[in-house]
């Protein structure tokens, strides 16, 4: 691969992370449990679509052959999406989304931070860009995970039930595959398990603070990279894609 | 399950240095960290400050608008207090 399509494979990978995440967040839009919730959540969920647009826009470039950021959205079916799978878990309930979003953000910050580093410069301009706003993120979701952990018998039982829950789609953030490796050889990319140790690191203190257990080691999903994803996926983008799909080519 | 109502906090922000906090609106939070935070994530989008105060509504001591006149009357006849008298020039933006 060269070394263009190399750098749009990985824009893609990290537009996808963030577009499916903030189609996730969105879900709360009119359904925030408080209003003030509800808007510093619609705030981030901008960010992150904002992001997906640069790192969309960007692979385009990269790529070559003309493809807009509206291209990479909207008409893509969903085993070219190369997200997480962590991203594109429903959530029953608030817990659920606010442990999703901290277990993603506690390693996203880690990996932009690494990226503001690395040798390509239209990334590390992207990265610097959103790191501010995902430490903010991070901020935002620690305190409230430790509100709940720390809170009532309830939301203590709810949110240490959306983390066991979760905890096995953390795996799939730090095990390299072909292309995290090339990025790192050819452009000083993030290396991944120096992000995890940073990682584990912080999602165990934060956890203490908020009185809840660690979950243990166990077998962990793995395939969003690749294209292999859980069934959520495709839900998720029909409602996405819907107006492209039913009248392509539609404009403002 | 029980819903209980937030503790409603008053927002002031400065929008920039050398300027004073200037009452923006109120925000509900269910303690003072998250009070900063949501004035924040309510009231400084657009880079609209550089500093946040937050204060319990219930804290603030406000004069009684049934003793608005004993309050303020006495100083409505006393014009000389009033700098009207100075020449501002145009280019003082903040008096």
């Amino acid at each position: 691969m060269s070394d263009n399509l190399l750098i749009a494979a990985y824009a893609t990978r990290l537009g996808d992370n963030a577009l499916v995440l903030a189609q996730r967040m969105i879900e709360f839009v009119a359904a925030g449990p408080e209003l003030e919730e509800e808007l510093a959540n619609a705030n981030f969920a901008l960010d992150y679509i904002g992001q997906a647009r640069m790192f969309y826009t960007y692979a385009g470039e990269c790529e070559g052959e003309g493809r807009t950021e509206d291209d990479f959205a909207y008409r893509r079916p969903e085993h070219e999406y190369r997200n997480l799978l962590l991203v594109e878990q429903p959530h029953g309930h608030f817990g659920d989304a606010l442990v999703r979003q901290f277990l993603f953000e506690a390693f996203y910050v880690h990996l932009l931070d690494a990226l503001t580093r690395c040798s390509d410069e239209g990334l590390s301009v992207i990265a610097a860009r959103a790191v501010k706003e995902v430490r903010y993120h991070l901020r935002h979701s620690s305190e409230w995970l430790i509100r709940l952990g720390d809170g009532t018998d309830e939301s203590h039982a709810r949110v240490q039930a959306s983390l066991d829950d979760l905890w096995r789609f953390t795996g799939e953030m730090f095990a390299p595959d072909k292309l995290d490796d090339e990025v790192r050889e050819l452009f000083n990319g993030p290396h991944l398990e120096i992000i995890e140790a940073e990682w584990r690191k912080e999602v165990r203190a934060v956890l203490e603070e908020a009185t809840l257990a660690v979950p243990d080691d166990q077998w962990m999903a793995s395939g969003g990279k690749q294209g292999r994803h859980s069934e959520h996926l495709g839900f998720l983008l029909a409602e996405l894609q819907y107006l492209q799909r039913a009248y392509p080519g539609a404009s403002w | 399950m029980k819903q209980q109502e937030w503790p409603l906090y008053e927002v002031f922000i400065r929008t920039r240095s050398g300027l004073s906090h200037r009452h923006v609106g109120s925000v509900h939070a269910a303690d003072d960290d998250m009070a900063l935070t949501n004035a924040r994530d309510t009231y400084t989008r657009r880079k609209e400050g550089v500093s946040i105060w937050v204060v319990r509504s219930d804290r603030i001591i406000a004069s009684d608008p049934a003793e608005t006149s004993a309050f303020f009357d006495p100083a409505e006849d006393k014009i000389y207090r009033h700098p009207t008298f100075y020449d501002i020039p145009d280019e003082v933006e903040n008096l």
